[in-house]
């Protein structure tokens, strides 16, 4: 077989939108065919679904056991898909070289990060679909007007834990990136008041959750659900966190 | 260096600092100092240095994956550092490392990159053509590195780029995978794509570049054909001649004492094998034949070597480890 002729200059890209929903899909694709990852994204939080509506962990927090679960748990399952799904996979990918090798193509570095970005809301969505399918029959009846608020701040969340996974990936060694995002999933994860609200943690604690993304994302999403408002405070605080680690993964991502 | 008419890629006084994060020491170190280079299209143009030499970082900076710090960079017309995917749809790259999930399956991998361009080659053609369908069921992970190697070609030429940037092609490859990527690599200048390839291996670069830049700590230091290069011999440069190596095996123990000049080296390395080197001549090749003849001698095996680019690279770059 030969090769045939080269085509005359003007070799041109697939449009941008096409370029990152492509790679939005492969992206995807590639976080669900992990099982580790599939673990940490749903079996995980529905574990702790389950835990949390059968103790009386949550009792006397002004709403039923699963009511109050409910919204800490998609929080939970945004810091799984965001941070550390997300941030070990960029960060082998950089070590493989597939950053440098996929920025060479017309897909680029702006076009990766926004299909990762695309990968995480989809992947973020699914885990809504099947929390929301296990929850509801559990007796979950989140207020119809929590919704919008609540999936609003959900993304917000997701967009800063994003970056806090770019943050890690981009800087350190991937074995250091595994090592740092699972431990901080757990310790956020017990103590971060994400699922657990700060009045149930240790008064040591109580005093900085409010502050950390997965306090203010637990919080926020807590008001939404349970009573259909908008935590003003904690979506700044989630605000801010996306901010700065954005503008620091910008500064200090290294592609190789 | 070189001005053709319409080159694929310009490089002239590129500086590149790194640190002081990146540096034990907190200061700045400069990796490339003032590297230029042309490449042509229909050309395979090598980029030839130690390892550490400056090449890679010239690359990438060519191919806008790092920023330079001083000089000037057009690629296909266009600054790397600020063109976007219009350029990066006219470029192809194959990186040392391959930079391909280690997850993928070569195909599905293939069908997705191929899928960011407006009109990309067949990927079942280049499967084909490159042996890819042998093991189109394994995933990169568990690819030998010449199967690596092979897949990682397909994805820089899936695009049917303009340019395309070879680094270290032939690392890894056994010799008949070596044979097709180098044939490849040959039609593919021969369809008019500008091809430049940066290696350490001197006999990729004689065997395919039709010009060479050397590199060495951070600098230009020597450029040429291959042809021009092999006959930097200090002693053609001297004004004397080239020197030649003649190899061949014949019975033990043959008296040659007077057959050729002086300045030739006759030696036999072991029992039958004998080393001639020096400014051969025809004549002196007609005068050693022509002993043979006389003695009734039929030489079992007989070859007659120039010097290498190994040789002008040694000379050029100095032969200290670093």
């Amino acid at each position: 077989m030969t090769v045939p002729p080269i085509s005359p200059p003007g070799q041109a890209p697939a449009p941008l939108l096409r370029r990152i929903l492509l790679q939005g899909r492969y992206e995807s694709l590639t976080m669900l065919r992990n099982g580790e990852q599939l673990i940490l994204a749903v079996v995980l939080p529905l574990l702790a679904l389950v835990g949390l509506t059968v103790t009386p962990l949550l009792d006397g927090l002004g709403g039923s056991r699963v009511n109050v679960a409910v919204p800490g748990i998609l929080a939970l399952c945004a810091m799984s898909t965001a941070f550390t799904g997300q941030g070990i996979a960029t960060g082998f990918d950089r070590r493989y070289g597939v950053l440098r090798f996929l920025s060479t193509t017309p897909l680029g570095r702006t076009g990766l990060i926004a299909g990762k970005v695309l990968a995480v809301l989809a992947v973020l969505a699914l885990q809504v679909v099947v929390i929301t399918a296990v929850a509801l029959p559990l007796g979950w009846n989140p207020p119809a007007a929590g919704w919008l608020p609540g999936l609003g701040l959900l993304v917000l969340g997701a967009a800063a834990f994003t970056a806090l996974g770019l943050l890690v990936a981009g800087t350190v060694r991937p074995e250091a990136t595994l090592a740092i995002t699972n431990l901080l999933w757990i310790l956020l994860g017990a103590l971060g008041g994400i699922v657990i609200p700060a009045e149930r943690l240790p008064a040591a604690a109580q005093g900085i959750v409010h502050y950390l993304p997965s306090g203010a994302l637990g919080e926020a999403l807590r008001e939404a659900f349970l009573l259909g408002t908008i935590d003003v405070g904690a979506a700044f605080i989630l605000l801010v966190w996306t901010a700065l680690a954005g503008a620091a993964a910008i500064r200090w991502f290294k592609w190789n | 260096m070189r001005s053709p008419e319409s080159p694929v890629l310009s490089i002239s006084g590129l500086i590149k600092d790194v640190g002081p994060l990146a540096t034990l020491d907190g200061k700045m170190l400069r990796v490339v100092s003032g590297v230029s280079l042309v490449a042509e299209r229909g050309q395979v143009t090598a980029l030839l240095g130690a390892n550490g030499a400056g090449k890679t970082t010239t690359i990438e900076c060519a191919q806008g994956l790092q920023t330079r710090s001083g000089g000037t960079i057009s690629l296909l017309g266009q600054d790397p550092a600020t063109a976007g995917a219009d350029l990066r749809a006219r470029v192809g790259v194959m990186l040392q490392d391959g930079g391909l999930p280690p997850s993928a399956r070569p195909i599905p991998l293939l069908r997705h990159i191929a899928g960011m361009y407006a009109s990309p080659r067949p990927v079942d053609e280049l499967v084909g053509r490159l042996g890819i369908d042998t093991f189109s069921r394994t995933s990169v992970r568990r690819l030998s590195g010449g199967q690596k190697q092979r897949l990682a070609l397909a994805a820089a030429l899936i695009g049917n780029p303009e340019v395309l940037f070879l680094d270290e092609p032939s690392a890894g490859l056994d010799p008949q995978s070596r044979q097709l990527v180098f044939e490849l690599i040959g039609e593919l200048r021969d369809s008019g794509m500008g091809i430049i390839l940066t290696t350490h291996l001197m006999d990729d670069a004689q065997r395919l570049a039709d010009y060479v830049y050397i590199i060495d700590a951070g600098r230009n230091v020597a450029e040429g054909t291959v042809a021009q290069l092999l006959q930097r011999d200090p002693a053609v440069e001297s004004g004397t001649e080239h020197i030649r190596t003649l190899f061949f095996e014949a019975p033990a123990g043959l008296d040659l004492t007077g057959v050729l000049p002086e300045a030739i080296a006759v030696s036999e390395t072991r029992a039958g094998s004998y080393v001639a080197t020096g400014p051969l001549t025809p004549q002196d090749l007609a005068s050693l034949a022509a002993w043979w003849a006389a003695h009734g001698v039929m030489p079992g095996s007989l070859s007659l070597e120039a010097r290498s680019l190994e040789d002008v690279f040694l000379d050029i770059s100095g032969k200290d480890i670093r």
